[in-house]
């Protein structure tokens, strides 16, 4: 389900590094914790992020999310295809849903972030606290 | 596994059921109620596509009786329950004395002296707490919500599915009328009203009988398409057809001139709770108004948000959100009665950024007759 190659953050990002580059999008545990996505809002191309820092949200039907950026960087692509299909979001998270394409501050930065087994065991344990 | 948080809800009798659906979960008015199943969009779309079916037992029943019964109603609600058949309901406000809402109701009459009020969940307590302290028809007031269990069956096919279950003629229940027969062979009140803007019944039985109808409907429901819906598709659906939410459109704060609702104001039955006051407001003119409005871009103008016009702020929204059937983002909110009119531009303040929307006419959705 996770992918192994990704790299994970508790806020439910996801973020895959090609070299000097980073692809980042939300999990399937954050697309099932909100719901339908109605509205995904996006930062510019060029914005520098910083790590841990909002960079957007994504809408569902009962409520706004921010999203939090897994790493520093410059923004360099956002994912078109969200602004007429937000859906995709909840029917392919970890794929065709990615958000933003960075170009990273530092490419090593994303090895310190959980992996997809720290990430599959942090969400298990959320689940049981939900569960009642 | 009940975690401290989820022990102190109250629960209906469908809670394990709901549960084992696999629903998503939310404390509503100190309920633990199902908000979805297979999510928001799917459910609304269900009902006004094909049915939905929601458990909601968590609504309050309040039983008034005898001789004084027409009486009680009479001062406490502000529609005129002498023009109710038997077998007839009507929706209404429970008023304080200054003319503002305590609750929003359906009033059902029984028999000359037997009604039954349907409550919301949140407000059924302070609700039989307000119509004891008014009793002085010496009427028998009866909290009757432990004992009631209620389900909603809601859409174009909803009338079709539920008459596969009951020999009662369901063509003959008119719209706000109800009788009392066998569904799946237990008995019922079944009453042709809902809140949804669709056709549909809601049915009122005893608690033990949950599982028994839910289960039959859903089985007599499922090759129409009929889809278990949750509070939030309960929620979207009422947006869009323009109804109000107790504690949004209307609350101890509101008056029913001025949240559009003048219709279920009956100034000429004799004086009752509140009404010098809102023949004071009807004289005086009124400052406010509820009107809905349509977002013109994306951005969702949701629950709280300022409204501005002319740049100052003038109100907040009341209910805002998607409304899924008709590919929009819709609200309603109060504005200063002079900014009223259908087509005045307004302005909705989203996370620091004014966002253009335009007044309309209520409803947003009105089905098809």
């Amino acid at each position: 389900m996770y992918p192994k190659d990704y790299r994970y953050t508790k806020e439910h990002e996801w973020i895959k590094v090609d070299g000097a580059n980073g692809t980042i999008g939300i999990t399937d545990y954050a697309q099932h914790e909100l719901g339908d996505v109605v509205f995904v809002e996006m930062p510019k191309v060029g914005t520098q992020l910083k790590t841990r820092e909002p960079f957007g949200t994504i809408e569902s039907v009962k409520a706004v999310s921010e999203i939090f950026s897994p790493v520093a960087g410059e923004v360099i692509e956002t994912n078109s295809a969200l602004a007429d299909a937000p859906e995709l979001i909840n029917k392919d998270p970890h794929g065709g849903a990615w958000l933003i394409k960075v170009r990273l501050a530092d490419p090593k930065e994303a090895a310190a972030l959980m992996d997809a087994a720290a990430y599959e065991t942090y969400i298990a344990g959320k689940a049981k606290e939900h569960s009642a | 596994m009940t975690t401290p948080a989820t022990a102190a809800l109250r629960k209906t009798a469908l809670n394990p059921i709901h549960r084992q659906l696999g629903a998503k979960m939310v404390n509503f008015g100190g309920w633990d109620m199902p908000l979805e199943y297979s999510g928001i969009l799917s459910e609304h779309e269900a009902v006004r596509t094909r049915a939905g079916l929601f458990d909601v037992s968590h609504m309050g029943e309040i039983e008034i009786r005898g001789p004084g019964a027409l009486g009680l109603v009479q001062l406490v609600s502000c529609n005129n329950a002498a023009k109710l058949a038997i077998g007839q309901a009507h929706y209404s406000g429970l008023m304080t004395s200054r003319g503002t809402f305590v609750d929003d109701l359906l009033v059902h009459k029984i028999s000359d002296a037997h009604y039954m009020l349907c409550v919301n969940a949140g407000n059924q307590d302070p609700d039989y707490e307000h119509i004891v302290e008014h009793n002085k028809f010496d009427a028998t007031v009866e909290n009757a919500g432990p004992r009631h269990s209620q389900l909603a069956i809601q859409g174009p096919r909803a009338k079709e599915i539920l008459q596969g279950l009951t020999p009662v003629a369901l063509d003959s229940i008119h719209y706000y009328h109800f009788t009392f027969g066998q569904v799946s062979g237990v008995e019922c009140l079944i009453a042709r009203t809902g809140y949804t803007g669709e056709d549909g019944f809601e049915i009122y039985f005893s608690p033990e009988q949950s599982a028994k109808l839910w289960g039959d409907l859903m089985q007599a429901g499922g090759p129409a398409g009929m889809l278990p819906c949750g509070l939030g598709a309960r929620n979207t659906l009422r947006l869009e057809a323009g109804m109000c939410l107790y504690g949004h459109e209307i609350d101890d704060t509101t008056t029913p001139w001025e949240a559009g609702l003048g219709w279920i104001c009956k100034m000429e039955k004799a004086p009752f709770l509140g009404s010098d006051v809102l023949a004071q407001q009807k004289r005086d003119g009124l400052k406010r108004k509820l009107v809905g409005f349509e977002m013109l871009d994306k951005r969702i103008g949701r629950d709280g948000y300022p409204v501005l016009i002319g740049g100052k702020e003038v109100g907040r929204v009341t209910s805002g959100g998607p409304a899924p059937f008709l590919k929009k983002n819709i609200g309603m909110a109060y504005v200063p009665s002079e900014f009223n009119a259908v087509g005045t531009d307004i302005v909705i303040g989203i996370r620091g950024q004014g966002e253009a929307a335009r007044i309309v006419a209520l409803p947003f959705y009105k089905r098809p007759q």
